[in-house]
């Protein structure tokens, strides 16, 4: 082996190789979904100031009505995928014993995806007669 | 192959913290506390939905001096994330990467995050208090 050859890095041998060419649709979706969260979250932080204290009634009198059941719905969504995403790049960059990284990985989708249908669930009975 | 020896950046321990540097790891550690936090958020929801009982027991929890912690924790934490999050999206559409720039944001989201937390709390005071 020539001494040009080693003295390559290691990004420079793996260059041309291939790629999962998926980076682009998680960095995406990160920003898609954090867009989406500004107005929501917005929306979300004055309306719980406004219950506070509030009784079950006044509670579902606001998340029952069709718009902030629909913003609610929506920002579980948006929220929960930008979770996952996050999270995920967290994991991959601090955990670094494969089984440990793997089941990581595995539990913060399935806690996301668990989340977000508990947690549509209930804005559904709330706007649905709950 | 064994790769020749090539030189290696200062390790991040070396560093004296920095207000960038700073910002950067508290945006990773706001965003997995809120990613706790998206747990009491689903299960306050299933409790508005479950019925009176739940709900008492659900907003029982977030009156005590526990709750209050963990709120008030929460909501810097939402506002840090967002603040930074709005830095982050203006880095990517190219804007404000000087040096001058980084640390102006920087500070813009420190104030603006501590002073939405604030009023946030305040407003909530001022509709709690009442009752």
């Amino acid at each position: 082996m020539s001494e040009r050859a080693v003295m390559r890095s290691p990004l420079g041998r793996a260059v041309g190789l291939g790629s999962a060419k998926e980076g682009v649709q998680h960095w995406w979706a990160q920003r898609l979904t954090a867009l989406a969260l500004v107005p929501l979250l917005l929306w979300f932080v004055a309306g719980l100031v406004a219950h506070i204290g509030a009784d079950r009634a006044a509670v579902v009198r606001w998340l029952g009505a069709p718009l902030p059941a629909i913003a609610m719905a929506l920002l579980l969504i948006a929220g929960l995928y930008h979770m996952a995403l996050g999270v995920q790049v967290v994991i991959e960059d601090y955990v670094h014993t494969e089984w440990v990284k793997l089941t990581a990985l595995v539990v913060d989708r399935f806690a996301a995806l668990v989340l977000a249908v508990a947690g549509l669930f209930a804005v559904l009975r709330i706007a649905l007669g709950g | 192959m064994t790769p020749a020896p090539r030189p290696l950046a200062p390790h991040l321990s070396i560093y004296k913290p920095q207000l960038t540097s700073v910002l950067s790891i508290s945006h990773r550690a706001t965003g997995v506390a809120l990613a706790v936090g998206t747990v009491l958020l689903v299960w306050w929801l299933l409790a508005a939905a479950s019925g009176g009982d739940a709900f008492a027991a659900a907003q029982r929890f977030w009156g005590s001096w526990l709750g209050m912690l963990l709120l008030f924790g929460w909501t810097f934490s939402l506002f840090f994330h967002l603040c930074n999050g709005i830095r982050h999206l203006l880095w990517d559409a190219g804007w404000g990467f000087e040096l001058g720039q980084t640390y102006v944001s920087g500070w813009v989201v420190v104030a603006a995050s501590a002073a939405l937390t604030i009023v946030a709390w305040i407003a909530g005071l001022v509709v709690w208090v009442p009752q």
